[in-house]
């Protein structure tokens, strides 16, 4: 990818190939398999046929609000992860199921993200930032139950998703042997708590716009998705 | 969560594909610019596994930039949408869709 920098292209906040070594791209393919296998089998029980275009068109938003970086600082740019804005209007099951499809086109036609690397990318794109967002935004919103407090949440919920994605990716790839945790672990988690404040204002502005579409009554709203959201 | 409210929900996603995505901006991003940084990114050079047909979400004979990318997204958002689709109804195959698929007609679940 490195090629193509100079046509001012970005290698994403994706893993390519050539970062992870065979130990840690084999277990996070584990990993993210088993995780991906539970959704299916969670999904399979809750998921009604109604439901599917709203994947589908959560999916296709996720892959287009991926391609527009917007400047964070010092020539340094991020996009949204979507991680949390699935996971808070769908559930974290299927926005595992949601995110990996996103990966796995991303990588097959666009070379976004690397073969090998697609175990980390869904592990830490569709298995951790969901999850995360998802624990983080009940937990906010059950301690601050007002329309202030949810939004709050969700904010928090979006900036704690991308900080925990960017310290996997810095764990597998220091892992890897790359380059030393104590180097890439600050860079990582410094750029990525600017791109996390992006993530959380584009996530507020397209739930509390979403939400209304549906007229879901905040803050115990009922998910679409089988009642797995939040 | 009516059809209608879904269509203009992949409708956005298009029209930021196709619209927003050639004013994204051109600065590295994150782990790009650690690698950077750091100097670690050599390291992806020439270890492409796949061909993929437009990396780095650029339209393959587009001469104009924006347009490729353009393209690109819009392709691409295209193939996400079909791609969920198709997975989810053969994969996870939904409750309640007994005699009907996406399509309304019959499928063989």
């Amino acid at each position: 990818m490195v090629i193509f920098i100079s046509l001012g292209e970005a290698v994403d906040v994706h893993i390519p190939d050539g970062f992870l070594d065979t130990r840690i791209w084999v277990g996070a393919g584990v990993l993210s398999a088993g995780a991906v296998a539970a959704a299916v089998a969670k999904t399979r029980k809750v998921l009604e046929d109604r439901q599917v275009p709203a994947l589908g068109v959560m999916a296709a938003f996720i892959f287009a609000a991926q391609m527009v970086n917007f400047p964070v600082a010092g020539g340094t740019s991020g996009h949204l992860l979507g991680g949390a804005l699935a996971a808070i209007l769908l559930g974290p099951w299927s926005a595992g199921l949601i995110l990996t499809t996103v990966l796995i086109i991303q990588m097959l036609f666009f070379y976004d993200g690397g073969l090998t690397a697609l175990g980390a990318n869904v592990l830490n794109m569709a298995v951790i930032a969901p999850w995360v967002a998802y624990g983080t935004c009940r937990l906010v919103s059950n301690l601050f139950r007002s329309s202030a407090g949810r939004t709050a949440a969700i904010f928090l919920a979006s900036w704690m998703s991308v900080m925990a994605a960017a310290l996997a990716a810095s764990l597998e790839i220091a892992f890897s042997g790359t380059v030393p945790l104590k180097i890439v672990l600050p860079a990582m988690l410094g750029w990525h708590a600017l791109i996390g404040i992006g993530e959380g204002l584009i996530t507020v502005v397209v739930v509390s716009f979403v939400s209304r579409l549906w007229g879901l009554e905040q803050p115990e709203q009922k998910s679409v998705a089988g009642g797995e959201g939040l | 969560m009516n059809k209608k409210n879904l269509l203009w929900g992949l409708l956005v996603a298009l029209v930021v594909a196709a619209f927003l995505s050639p004013f994204a901006s051109p600065s590295p991003d994150g782990l790009e610019r650690v690698a950077e940084d750091k100097g670690f990114l050599h390291l992806a050079e020439g270890k492409e596994l796949i061909h993929a047909l437009m990396p780095d979400y650029v339209f393959p004979g587009v001469a104009s930039g924006g347009l490729a990318t353009s393209l690109a997204g819009l392709v691409g958002t295209l193939l996400v949408f079909a791609a969920m689709y198709l997975l989810v109804w053969l994969v996870i195959r939904p409750k309640g869709s007994a005699g009907k698929g996406p399509s309304g007609k019959g499928h063989l679940n």
